[in-house]
């Protein structure tokens, strides 16, 4: 039992660099990207690659980094200057990625990296711990360093024109900011994290599969929504990017429980799906309840 | 200063609902002029403004500030040069984020923003504080709430600040009071006369309301069917009334809108 929730929490942490990345867009600039689930396998499939070709791993997760990143711009460049709405930029992105990734992966649904050097095994072996908890151990550090990064980033001018152009971009346009390059930037810092995040869950998994990203996007939104259940009051960012991490690590365990309860695991997808439905809705429901019993009240 | 040299804007040319907004206008503004605007819907006030501020292009023609051609400038380009108040309360301030923050967004209106600096120091707080108590809306001990528990009356006025805060060489108020209650208006409206004339800001104000156009500012211009027809300043429009106005305005095409009489 105890295992099993160690190893939810380590795909959570993993996992929780990809929840950032959304947070980014979905919550700080109020774009819906759905660049994630092609973005998120072309980090692993990167890092695979560039791992058996026997470069440090470091610098292949770098890489990966990097390559998340291109695949956020071309969004990016998508909606800013062909002017193409934000959710069809990803989609479209994230279509033609699926071709690139395979390409990557040299024509192969997946590849294996079972006997390379990674992060994790140096980590394993420099703290001895199983491969696992030492994958944890490298998805807490990459996810405080994540958080700080953002944090400070947020705090800066440059980063409060970041948040402006979320909250009122008509505004912040007209106090001089390119509103156009600073979502460009947004979407590619996000999918940057995204794609670390993938290459941190090949290494985890010793293997990249083309298929990972499947759904990525849902799981991001439902462990954000996860997230604010408890940290709603909180308005400070520091504690908001910890929430969503926090948000992914509940998620893998509730995934933990339900595949113990005899459901798959494909059955997360309907179950996130679910999740991120209820929390969309329950504003409205919320209102409409109000209305109904203030018409009640009245009557 | 302003100087605005034969200006066209037509919309949908070449079809039905073809429609010229601008035709050939010309307006210079001096350094202190506080212009304001009337005119009856669609006379082209909001496309004057809208040239100037670039969210619109211009078909031809020219519009300089300070000697410096901007006609095509992005509308964030111009932002060095224009600071600007809309109708809508909602649209000036960015509602998520604290008043200072608000505050801290427009003191660096048109400049580059760095990654490396936080910003919010100790030196602007301070700044930002005493700017606030100028209102009068005790908005000073509430610079750490966000700007949607405000009004709308104290939105517009931290707007203003906003626009103001770092002085621009065009401050343009897009009819920023008519959102208002009649006594939130008024004080608005008191507000930017002061904040005009300290800093002597060189101002373009919209207003569907006649009596706030002779009021205030030292001169005034009547726009219709995408001309300017009426342009007074000085003593002449000192002794302005709403029946000379409504004179002017009965003799252009364009009955004046409810609003303007009862104003």
């Amino acid at each position: 039992m105890l295992g099993s929730l160690l190893g939810a929490i380590g795909q959570g942490v993993i996992w929780g660099v990809m929840v950032l990345g959304i947070f980014i867009t979905y919550k700080i600039l109020n774009v819906s990207d759905l660049t994630v689930d092609g973005s998120f396998a072309t980090g692993g499939a990167v890092f695979a690659v560039t791992a058996l070709a026997n470069i440090d791993p470091t610098i292949c997760l770098i890489i990966a980094m990097m390559a998340g990143g291109v695949c956020g711009f071309i969004t990016g460049l998508l909606h800013t200057k062909c002017k193409i709405p934000a959710i069809l930029a990803g989609i479209l992105t994230q279509l033609g990625l699926y071709s690139i990734n395979l390409r990557i992966l040299g024509d192969k649904a997946n590849v294996s990296i079972a006997n390379i050097d990674t992060n994790i095994t140096f980590l394993a072996h420099l703290t001895n711990l199983p491969h696992s908890r030492a994958g944890m151990l490298l998805g807490i550090i990459v996810s405080i360093i994540c958080i700080i990064f953002l944090y400070s980033l947020l705090g800066t001018e440059f980063g409060a024109s970041i948040r402006a152009t979320g909250n009122n971009e008509k505004m912040i346009r007209a106090l001089g900011v390119n509103t156009d390059n600073i979502k460009l930037f947004g979407i590619t810092l996000s999918n940057m994290l995204i794609g670390l995040s993938g290459a941190m869950l090949v290494e985890m998994n010793k293997y990249a599969d083309v298929g990972m990203g499947k759904g990525a996007i849902v799981y991001g939104l439902a462990s954000i929504v996860i997230g604010e259940v408890f940290f709603r009051r909180f308005s400070n960012f520091g504690i908001r990017l910890f929430s969503s991490v926090f948000g992914c690590i509940l998620f893998f365990i509730i995934r933990a429980i339900v595949i113990r309860l005899g459901l798959k695991a494909n059955d997360m997808q309907l179950i996130s799906a679910i999740i991120v439905v209820i929390a969309l809705a329950m504003p409205i429901f919320k209102e409409n309840m109000a209305m109904r019993n203030r018409g009640a009240s009245n009557a | 200063m302003l100087k605005i040299t034969n200006v066209y804007k037509t919309f949908n040319v070449g079809t039905i609902n073809e429609k010229r907004a601008l035709e050939d206008v010309n307006l210079t503004l001096n350094d202190g002029d506080f212009v304001t605007v009337i005119g009856g819907n669609g006379a082209g006030k909001s496309t004057l403004q809208n040239v100037i501020s670039g969210a619109t292009t211009p078909d031809s023609g020219k519009i300089e500030i300070n000697g410096i051609d901007i006609t095509k400038f992005p509308e964030h380009k111009r932002a060095k040069y224009i600071g600007r108040v809309f109708q809508d309360p909602m649209l000036g301030t960015a509602s998520d984020m604290w008043i200072e923050e608000n505050l801290a967004l427009a003191y660096k209106r048109g400049e580059n923003r760095s990654p490396f600096r936080w910003m919010i120091s100790n030196d602007k707080e301070n700044q930002f504080k005493m700017s606030l108590a100028k209102l009068g809306l005790g908005l000073e001990d509430r610079m750490k709430s966000k700007v949607k528990l405000l009004s709308g009356g104290q939105r517009q006025a931290i707007t203003l600040l906003m626009a103001t805060i770092k002085k621009p060489d065009l401050l343009m108020l897009d009819e920023h009071t008519a959102a208002l209650d009649p006594k939130t208006a008024s004080l608005v409206l008191n507000l930017t006369n002061e904040i005009i004339e300290l800093d002597k800001i060189t101002t373009l104000m919209i207003t569907h309301n006649m009596r706030d156009a002779i009021n205030y500012g030292n001169r005034l211009i009547m726009m219709d069917q995408g001309k300017i027809i009426y342009d007074v300043s000085g003593d002449e429009k000192k002794k302005l009334t709403v029946e000379d106005l409504l004179k002017k305005f009965n003799q252009t095409k364009d009955a004046p809108s409810d609003a303007m009489i009862l104003g």
